[in-house]
């Protein structure tokens, strides 16, 4: 159980919506149960489980690409509400995290919320980790200007290496 | 200070503390003569914060009843494999204990003693259908996993210790094909005798404990045969049935 409410923290970040996000969660505990035999004993679970639920979420994007219809106002109502106060409006935060490309705002979740070193979100997203640093830079810098109301100037940012 | 350009990758590991503390110094000068870099460092660790701010919240949120025993699919309930991913947590823990202290032997029959754990998790709490074959069967039962399993399998009889028997099943191991025995008090309560075959070592262990969320198993080595006993009882009622039915496998 230890584990099931960062997945869903994650998914509900990663999709936006509430429902969602428990169906995602749902399908990569029942492929992770089917699959535990290719999870090595010592190995890091937290990092295991969360490469099976990213999986299952880049298959459900690529076979629902095109009809996503999502009811941004009922789920957001679904979000536990933290205390006010909060300089940051939350619906402004989760409505511009689903602007982001999924590449970035995957990269963004796993790092900022999720709190995962560099190494074990390249394992999870199973691409280098100086993929990761640039997805990384990219999606920190697209979601600063959709929630500053900057020009979105993702497409020439300058990246140093 | 030693000059060396600050990265791009540096101010983000500056963002998320992960940056060496030898540099935290000439980062923090960048930023204080970079004042672009540092309203968008400053942007990143807000947004940072307001991503815990805001989703945090479903870390301590109760699971939506919906995601309740009963489920889309109809077959499998999430309460199930939450308590099977709790399984794996434990063994993960517990395993990678093992690898810093122990030899490949017993590391092996660790494994045992999760996968039996998460069988039982799995079968146990099952209403209608524990067990393949059931009691009224046992002569079958007994030829049917012995010959699947490849080996001459006993059927410990616990009733002297309230336990009957219910049935079996066949169930996927590593190494091949696994059976599962279970057995329940008056009350109810259920044990299960987890047997695998094929381990090549004549090695004989002691009994071994894990226990974890109310689960708990002895699990030990006997020649080709690997045995757990899980059941959610104290340690020492297993324990006291454990001894009974290895006493039983070798008279």
């Amino acid at each position: 159980m230890q584990y099931i409410p960062r997945l869903r923290r994650y998914a509900r970040a990663l999709t936006g919506d509430a429902s969602a996000a428990d169906d995602l969660v749902q399908d990569a505990l029942e492929r992770a149960l089917r699959k535990q035999d290719l999870w090595r004993e010592g190995s890091d679970l937290r990092a295991w489980l969360f490469t099976v639920m990213h999986n299952v979420f880049i298959n459900q994007v690529r076979s629902a690409a095109a009809s996503r219809t999502v009811a941004l106002d009922a789920s957001l109502a679904e979000l536990p509400q933290p205390q006010a106060g909060d300089r940051l409006e939350i619906r402004d935060l989760d409505a511009a995290l689903q602007r982001l490309p999924d590449e970035q705002r995957t990269v963004l979740l796993l790092v900022g919320l999720e709190q995962m070193s560099y190494e074990d979100a390249a394992r999870v997203l199973d691409v280098p980790i100086g993929t990761v640093m640039s997805r990384l830079s990219r999606g920190r810098e697209r979601l600063r200007r959709l929630l500053q109301g900057l020009p979105d100037s993702s497409a020439s940012l300058k990246v140093i290496k | 200070m030693n000059g060396t350009p600050v990265t791009e990758s540096e101010l983000q590991a500056y963002v998320d503390g992960c940056l060496p503390v030898a540099r935290r110094a000439d980062v923090e000068t960048h930023l204080a003569q970079h004042q672009d870099d540092a309203q968008r460092v400053d942007a990143y660790c807000r947004h940072t914060a307001a991503l815990r701010t805001a989703f945090d919240p479903l870390l301590a949120a109760a699971v939506p009843l919906r995601l309740q025993p009963g489920t889309r699919k109809g077959t499998t309930s999430l309460r199930r494999l939450a308590a099977v991913a709790a399984l794996m947590a434990i063994s993960g823990i517990a395993g990678w204990q093992l690898h810093a202290l122990v030899t490949a032997e017993r590391a092996q029959s660790f494994h045992l003693a999760k996968v039996a754990a998460v069988a039982h998790a799995v079968y146990s709490p099952e209403v209608r259908h524990p067990v393949e074959v059931g009691a009224d069967q046992e002569a079958h039962l007994l030829r049917w996993l012995s010959k699947r399993l490849g080996v001459s399998l006993k059927i410990p009889h616990l009733a002297g210790l309230g336990y009957s028997l219910v049935g079996g099943r066949l169930l996927p191991g590593e190494r091949g094909p696994a059976a599962q025995f279970m057995y329940q008090d008056i009350k109810g309560q259920r044990l299960t005798l987890y047997v695998r075959a094929g381990d090549d070592s004549r090695a004989q262990t002691a009994f071994r404990f894990a226990q974890e969320n109310g689960v708990s198993v002895f699990y030990w080595l006997d020649g080709r045969l690997g045995y757990a006993l899980s059941g959610e009882t104290g340690r020492e009622e297993l324990l006291r049935v454990a001894d009974a039915v290895y006493r039983q496998l070798n008279p």
